[in-house]
C-alpha cells in the first residue's frame, strides 16, 4: 500500500460535529441490525476500565509488532562498527536505512511512519569525541530522503537538498563522513522537502558524542520528545518520550536511590513552538545542548527545548518512590507525554527490573552507554 | 425468446416458468455479486485507504463526572475507536455493546470525566487511523432524568408556546364575524401569509435536524420526497370531493394540522435545549413563542368564519394545533430522536403548503366574487402583514 496517499480520502470524516440533540431509538434500532461484535480487548469493558488509570491512554501497545520497545531506546546505544585506520584514529561505520513502517503510536492508534532503520526515533548514534564517522545510508523508502547532522562538517555531508548528493533518491545509497565534534547532545533528522512532513513523520534520531575526558558514571538513558499529527490537521494528537504515549506511565522506568542519572534529552516535535520536562520531587544540573562540561543551569526542575534544541539532565532520588516526569506543557503531558521513575534500594532493584519485565542486559546497556568504564 | 413470446401473449395469469424468467436476472446478480465478493473482481489495486467515518448522535451528562456519548457508524467500513480525547487529554472509558462498530452498528462510550457545571467540553473520538470524531457539549449541565416534577413543568412549557397562544388566537374570532367581505378576505390573506412563513420556517428546521443525520439517511432529499408525498395525498385526498368544495370546517381542520406539526417542532427544539441546558432565556423564548404564535389562532379560524361549528370543534381546533407543542417538548426533553424530528417537520412542510393552496384559492374565490383581481392590494398587504407579523414576533425567539 501506498502510505503517501493512504489518508487522502479519510479527511472526509474529520470535522463530523455532533447534532447537540440525538436518539436512543435509532441507536437500538440499528443495534438489532448489527453482526456481533469483535471484542478488541478487556480494557474495553467495566472491569477492565477500573483496573485502569482513567486519566490516561487505555490499554497497551504491542512493541513486538512495532519492532522497538520504548524502554529498550532509553539504553539502545548504535556504537557502530569500531576499526582503526592507518593513523591510528578510531572509524566507526553505521548502517542507517530509510523506510516506511506503519507503527502503534498508542494503544489501537497507528501512524504511518517514514522511520530510520524501521524504528522512530532512529538508532541512537553514540561516538567519542575525535572518532572518525562513516554513515552508510540507504533509501528503501517512497520518498527522497537525506540524514542531517547536527556537528561540525563540509557542506557537502550536510544533508540538505541542492548541496553535495543533495537529496539520495528511493533505492539510491550515500556514505556521510565527519569527525565526531564538538562533543554533546545532539541529533540527526532527514532533511529532505517539505521538511516539515519528513520530520513529523519520524525521521530523526539522536546524535551522542562522549567528551574524551568522559562523564562521571551513571545510568544513561536516551530521551526524544516526540509527537504524531495523526489526522495531518497541522496539530499532533499524540505526544510522548521514544514515541510511545503514556508508555512510562504504565511501565515506570527503574532507577536506585542515590546513583547518579543522566538523561539525553532532544526535542523534535513538530507544529508546537515549545516543548519542556519536569521532573517531580527533584532538581537536577543541566547542560544545554551538552557541550560543556560545566552545567549551564543548576538546582532546576523544569526546563524548556524548542525544536531542535536538546541538553543533558544530571540527578539523583535521595528516597525510593514513583516520582513522575512530564512535559510541563499540561496538554502534552494529557495527550501522553508523560512518565514515572521508579525509585528502589540497590537491593530491591532486581525485582524492580522483573516488575517493569527487563533483565540485567538492560541495566548493563543503561550503565555509561553500555561500555566498559 | 420464442418460448418468451408466447407466454407474453398468453392472457392468463403468469405460469411458473414466467416466474422463473423473471429470476434469471436476479440469480445472476448474485453470482456477480459472489464474484466480486470472492475475487475482488480485477479491481484490489483500486481499493484506496480504508474510510472511517462515524455520527455521534447524542452527547448525555447522565450525572456528575460521566459524560456519556451515542454514536452510530455511518461509514462504509468496520470502525475501531480505541481512545478518547476530553478536552485535549486521554481518558479511560468503557464501550457498550463494543468499542469495534460494524457499518450501520451503534455504541454507547460512558468516560468518567469531572465535567464542569456550565462549561463548554470537547469529546474526541480517536479511530485506529488516528481520525478525530469530534463533539462539543456547549454548556455542561445534568440531563434531566424523567421524574413527574419534570415532566409537568415540560407540559407546562409546550402548554405556554402553543395551547395559550392558539386560545388567545382563536378569540378573534366574534370580531372576524362582524367584518365585510373585503377585510374577511384580508384576513385569509394574512393567513396565507402566515402560513407561507411557518412552511419556510418548518423546511429550515427539517434541515437542521437532517443535517444532522447520519449520512446514509440521506437527509435533505429525506425532507423533500416527504414533504412532496404529503402534499400529494393531501391534495388527492382534497380533490377526491370533487364536486361539493372541501367544507370550511375540513380545511380548518387542516391549517391546525399543518400547524399542529409546526408547533410540534417547535416543542421538540424547546425541550431538548432545556435538556442540553441551552435554554438559559427559558422565560423569554417562552414568552417570545407565545407572542409568535398568537396569529395561528386567526389563521385556523379564518375560514370558519360563516359556520360557527360550536364549541367542540373550536376545543378540537386548539387541541390540534396547540397540543403537539406539549408532545413536543416531552419528547425533545426525554428522549429525542432527529429521524422522527426530521420526518414530522417534513410532514408539516407538506401539510401547509397544502393548506397554503387551499386557503389560496378561497381568496381567489371570494376575490372573484367581489369582482376583483386575486392579485389585488387588499389581498397583497394581507401576505405582507401575515409575513411581517410572524416575522417580527420571531426576533424573541431567534438568537
Amino acid at each position: 500500500m501506498n502510505d503517501v496517499t493512504r489518508r487522502r480520502f479519510l479527511k472526509v470524516g474529520i470535522g463530523a460535529t455532533a447534532s447537540m440533540v440525538g436518539t436512543g431509538l435509532i441507536a437500538q434500532a440499528m443495534g438489532a441490525q448489527q453482526e456481533t461484535p469483535t471484542p478488541t480487548g478487556d480494557e474495553y469493558n467495566e472491569h477492565g476500565a477500573h483496573n485502569n488509570m482513567s486519566e490516561m491512554l487505555m490499554g497497551t501497545v504491542d512493541h513486538e509488532r512495532n519492532g522497538f520497545d520504548p524502554m529498550q531506546m532509553l539504553v539502545d546505544w548504535d556504537w557502530g562498527t569500531v576499526s582503526t585506520d592507518s593513523n591510528g584514529r578510531t572509524v566507526r561505520e553505521y548502517q542507517v536505512s530509510a523506510g516506511d513502517i506503519e507503527i502503534e503510536i498508542a494503544p489501537g492508534i497507528f501512524f504511518p511512519a517514514w522511520a530510520f532503520n524501521a524504528r522512530v526515533p532512529g538508532p541512537s548514534i553514540r561516538c567519542n569525541e575525535g572518532d572518525y564517522l562513516k554513515i552508510h545510508f540507504s533509501n528503501y523508502g517512497t520518498h527522497p530522503h537525506t540524514m542531517h547532522f547536527h556537528g561540525f562538517h563540509t557542506a557537502e555531508m550536510d544533508g540538505v537538498p541542492h548541496v553535495g548528493r543533495g537529496e539520495i533518491l528511493p533505492g539510491e545509497d550515500f556514505t556521510y563522513e565527519f569527525d565526531a565534534d564538538p562533543f554533546g547532545c545532539h541529533l540527526y533528522h532527514c532533511h529532505a522537502t517539505p521538511l516539515k512532513r519528513h520530520i513529523h513523520k519520524g525521521m530523526y534520531g539522536s546524535f551522542i558524542i562522549d567528551p574524551k575526558a568522559g562523564r562521571p558514571p551513571a545510568r544513561e538513558f536516551m530521551m526524544i520528545m516526540n509527537a504524531f499529527d495523526t489526522n495531518f490537521d497541522g496539530g499532533n494528537e499524540i505526544y510522548a518520550v521514544n514515541t510511545v504515549g503514556h508508555e512510562f506511565m504504565q511501565r515506570p522506568i527503574p532507577v536506585k536511590v542515590g546513583e547518579l542519572i543522566r538523561i539525553y534529552l532532544i526535542n523534535i516535535v513538530e507544529f508546537d513552538l515549545i516543548n519542556s520536562f519536569h521532573l517531580h520531587a527533584n532538581f537536577f544540573d543541566y547542560y544545554d545542548t551538552g557541550t560543556s562540561l560545566q552545567p549551564t543551569l543548576r538546582l532546576v526542575d523544569t526546563i524548556m527545548q524548542a525544536q531542535g534544541q536538546r541538553g543533558i539532565l544530571e540527578f539523583h532520588f535521595r528516597w525510593p518512590g514513583k516520582y513522575m516526569f512530564h512535559a510541563h506543557v499540561s496538554e502534552f503531558a494529557e495527550l501522553g507525554w508523560m512518565g514515572f521513575f521508579n525509585a528502589v534500594q540497590p537491593e530491591d532493584y532486581a525485582s524492580a527490573l522483573a516488575e517493569a519485565g527487563l533483565d540485567e542486559e538492560w541495566d548493563r546497556k543503561g550503565m555509561q552507554g553500555g561500555q566498559t568504564v | 425468446m420464442s418460448t418468451q413470446t408466447t407466454t407474453a401473449t398468453t392472457p392468463k395469469g403468469l405460469s411458473g416458468s414466467v416466474w422463473l424468467l423473471a429470476l434469471i436476472p436476479l440469480l445472476l446478480l448474485g453470482v456477480v455479486l459472489t464474484y466480486l465478493v470472492v475475487t475482488g473482481g480485477g479491481l484490489s489495486d483500486l481499493s484506496g485507504p480504508p474510510v472511517e467515518q462515524i455520527t455521534i448522535q447524542r452527547i448525555t451528562l447522565p450525572e456528575p463526572g460521566i459524560i456519556r456519548v451515542e454514536v452510530i457508524n455511518d461509514g462504509p467500513e468496520t470502525i475501531t475507536i480505541p481512545q478518547i480525547q476530553v478536552d485535549d487529554a486521554y481518558f479511560g472509558f468503557t464501550a457498550d455493546p463494543s468499542n469495534t462498530l460494524p457499518r450501520l452498528g451503534s455504541a454507547v462510550f460512558t468516560i468518567p470525566y469531572p465535567w464542569v457545571q456550565d462549561e463548554t467540553h470537547r469529546i474526541a473520538l480517536v479511530s485506529g487511523l488516528g481520525m478525530l470524531f469530534v463533539g462539543e457539549v456547549t454548556a455542561a449541565v445534568e440531563t434531566p432524568s424523567p421524574s413527574l416534577n419534570l415532566f409537568t413543568r415540560f407540559g407546562l412549557i409546550g402548554l405556554y408556546v402553543g395551547v395559550v397562544p392558539v386560545f388567545l388566537g382563536v378569540l378573534w374570532y366574534p370580531f372576524m364575524r362582524q367584518l365585510g367581505s373585503k377585510a374577511m378576505n384580508f384576513i385569509l390573506s394574512l393567513t396565507v401569509g402566515l402560513l407561507v412563513y411557518l412552511a419556510i420556517g418548518t423546511w429550515l428546521d427539517a434541515n437542521e435536524f437532517a443535517a444532522a443525520l447520519p449520512a446514509f439517511f440521506q437527509g435533505v432529499p429525506l425532507v423533500i420526497f416527504i414533504a412532496l408525498i404529503s402534499l400529494g395525498i393531501l391534495l388527492a385526498v382534497g380533490s377526491v370531493q370533487k364536486d361539493s368544495e372541501s367544507t370550511p370546517l375540513g380545511l380548518a381542520y387542516r391549517i391546525a394540522l399543518g400547524i399542529g406539526l409546526h408547533n410540534l417542532g417547535e416543542g421538540l427544539a424547546i425541550g431538548a435545549a432545556f435538556a442540553l441546558g441551552q435554554a438559559a432565556l427559558g422565560t423569554f423564548l417562552i414568552l417570545g413563542f407565545t407572542l409568535h404564535n398568537i396569529t395561528e389562532g386567526v389563521g385556523i379560524t379564518a375560514p370558519i368564519v360563516r359556520h360557527n361549528p360550536g364549541l367542540k370543534h373550536f376545543a378540537l381546533l386548539i387541541l390540534l394545533a396547540g397540543g403537539p407543542a406539549i408532545l413536543g417538548t416531552w419528547v425533545g426533553g426525554f428522549a429525542f430522536n432527529p429521524v422522527l424530528a426530521t420526518i414530522f417537520l417534513a410532514i408539516g412542510v407538506g401539510a401547509i403548503l397544502q393548506v397554503v393552496w387551499e386557503v389560496g384559492k378561497l381568496v381567489a374565490r371570494d376575490s372573484a366574487r367581489l369582482n376583483m383581481p386575486l392579485l389585488n392590494w387588499v389581498n397583497f398587504s394581507g401576505v405582507v402583514v401575515g409575513v411581517a407579523i410572524m416575522y417580527f414576533t420571531a426576533f424573541m425567539v431567534k438568537f
